[in-house]
């Protein structure tokens, strides 16, 4: 029970994070969610983002800037063992299933659906 | 190469921007803001419901349940995206479903959508990355920076 | 025959023989729907792609604009149109359809004025007996063209416009009965930095404003002349911005006169943030509202400033600023 307050809290608070980059700043919803993708690598490379995970659950993973920490891990783990070059061919190992579905899903949505304007 | 710096503006053209400043309707900020926490909060909290029920009845461990967990969500959005309703929540949610893999799922899907009428190769295979492209670059870009400047610490340490 | 700096006159009252306006589904749900002459309730218009959907809304208000004129579409000389597509194909392919001699203009928003002072133009130095000017536009067609896919679920700022779905055209000759075109004055471009596509209401008031005193000074007049003076979509925030500019230049225009296009097309309810915008704001608004009110006696003397901003995604994203114009041409019943 307490795992889905703390997703709620903390996922809701990155969303108001974005809201105010976009909203002050007046960038773009693709330049807000770059930023935090990229801070999310960042916090990831500190080691603080897997803690978030741990604590907020879903509230950490689902908003993007959890993509920026899965590229990361994803990197360091085969950097671990092949080290420079693991960089590359680790980078989208865990996040492949959240490129896959959109990529997927997206060209199914092109097949059945038409634009409604 | 090109000056990336803000175009100095005239005296007349800067009293011009005080006047579109004061005249122009601000934001909404705060209300923006509690509409995006409920709404980012209320999706994240269903992402937590599915992996629990991955946990529990799919046999999958916490780490291991966060990739379906994104598959399904990931879905949602861009089944809503395709029945006409994402762009409605999103006008009204802003970052709440900007922010969230949604945000992700209905930019590609979207795109994808939109530009059928160009064909699927140039139409909408050519065109699905329009706007999410930039978070995959700049994700992967970010990352491959920050691991790299990580292991090359480990490896100074080492030494 | 010039008259001042940048505005023509035209003494042979060029006549506005036939007009027509047509518009989509959410015009058909507007404040302006009666003045429509045909409104299409499928924003596809049983196209497979936006974009043919706009170039068909174009034809239907050409045909419409000639049939009502009484004049075959053989004996018209000239075709001028623009829209807001890349290479203004909504005109070009009606252009196709139509078979008549074609002048693409672009002037973004402004370009239902700028068609409307060149077919009078034409009139007037003899140079055609019988024009067709138009001007389209179509929501979704541009919003994938300029902005975001459709949908897309980003948000957009209270200062954002709605781009209107619809084309107006008229058929001008040299006599007959019906609105006569009095004389126009063609705008500057006007910068003043704005660089906010989400604000174009901001980036084009000061064209407007600029374009208006132009007016009044070649043609020494004020805006007691008028009954009514309308842009074309400056919307809440531009019109706004317009009434301020004007004052702090010492024109006086007084508010029961002064509109914008944009805030009239669409009802108080209708999710359209500042207002309607688009090629089709003016033409439609003025080929069909304004136009019907002069021929039931409502307005004697109308000045219609169509408002354009000339930017293009490549331009915003290289940090340009926001360069606009207005064009105004004067019509009286």
């Amino acid at each position: 029970m307490e795992k889905f307050i703390f997703a709620f809290i903390i996922g809701g608070l990155i969303c108001v994070i974005g809201q105010l980059i976009m909203d002050i700043l007046k960038i773009t919803p693709a330049h807000t969610t770059c930023t935090l993708v990229v801070i999310g690598a960042i916090l990831g490379g500190l080691g603080l983002y897997d803690p978030l995970v741990k604590i907020a659950g879903a509230g950490a993973f689902v908003p993007i800037s959890s993509f920026g920490n899965t590229l990361v891990s994803g990197a360091l783990i085969d950097a671990q063992e092949t080290g420079f070059i693991g960089i590359f061919t680790g980078i989208f190992k865990v996040a492949s299933s959240g490129i896959s579905a959109a990529i997927i899903f997206g060209f199914i949505g092109a097949l059945i659906f038409k634009p409604k304007g | 190469m090109s000056n990336m710096k803000k175009k100095k503006l005239t005296p007349i053209q800067l009293q011009y921007d005080e006047l579109v400043k004061s005249i122009e309707p601000k934001r909404p900020i705060l209300k923006n803001c509690i509409k995006a926490f409920f709404v980012g909060g209320i999706i994240c909290t269903i992402g937590q419901g599915l992996q629990t029920i991955f946990i529990t009845y799919f046999n999958f461990t916490e780490k291991t349940a966060v990739g379906p967990t994104l598959v399904v969500l990931i879905f949602v959005a861009a089944l809503f995206t395709g029945l006409g309703i994402y762009d409605h929540l999103g006008q009204w949610a802003g970052a709440g479903t900007a922010v969230p893999i949604t945000g992700f799922a209905n930019s590609i899907a979207s795109a994808a959508i939109e530009h059928k009428s160009e064909g699927y190769v140039l139409g909408v295979a050519g065109n699905m990355f329009r706007l999410a492209g930039a978070i995959i670059v700049y994700g992967v870009f970010s990352a491959f920076v920050v691991a790299t400047i990580k292991i090359t610490i480990k490896w100074l340490g080492a030494m | 025959m010039l008259k001042g700096h940048q505005s023509w006159i035209f003494n042979s009252k060029p006549t506005i023989l036939g007009s027509a306006a047509v518009g989509g589904p959410f015009e058909g749900n507007g404040a302006l729907a009666d003045d429509f002459d045909i409104i299409h309730e499928d924003l596809w218009v049983g196209q497979d792609s936006f974009e043919k959907a706009e170039k068909v809304i174009l034809e239907h208000a050409c045909a419409r604009a000639i049939e009502k004129s009484g004049i075959k579409k053989e004996d018209i000389n000239f075709f001028i149109s623009g829209d807001l597509m890349n290479q203004i194909i909504s005109s070009s392919f009606t252009a196709r359809t139509l078979g008549i001699p074609f002048l693409g203009i672009f002037g973004a928003c402004s370009s239902s004025m700028e068609g409307l002072a060149m077919a009078a133009q034409l009139i007037e130095s003899k140079s055609a007996d019988y024009v067709i000017a138009s001007a389209s536009s179509h929501n979704a067609a541009a919003e994938k063209q300029y902005r975001y896919p459709t949908e897309y679920g980003g948000q957009k700022p209270p200062t954002a416009q709605w781009t209107v779905t619809g084309a107006g055209a008229v058929v001008v000759g040299t006599e007959g009965i019906g609105p006569k075109i009095i004389s126009a004055t063609i705008g500057r471009i006007v910068d003043m930095g704005i660089s906010d596509p989400f604000n174009m209401g901001a980036a084009m008031a000061p064209a407007a404003v600029d374009t208006i005193e132009a007016h009044f000074r070649d043609l020494n007049i004020d805006a007691s002349y008028y009954d009514l003076i309308a842009t074309g979509d400056l919307g809440k925030v531009g019109h706004e911005l317009a009434i301020n500019l004007l004052k702090s230049h010492g024109i006086e225009i007084p508010s029961d006169k002064f509109t914008d296009c944009g805030l009239l097309i669409y009802k108080k309810d209708q999710p359209v943030f500042s207002g309607g915008s688009g090629c089709g704001c003016s033409a439609t608004v003025t080929y069909g509202h304004f136009l019907n009110r002069m021929r039931r006696g409502e307005l004697k003397r109308i000045l219609i400033v169509a408002t354009g901003a000339l930017m293009s995604p490549i331009s915003y994203q290289q940090k340009e600023s926001i360069p606009c114009i207005a064009h105004a041409v004067s019509i009286e019943m």
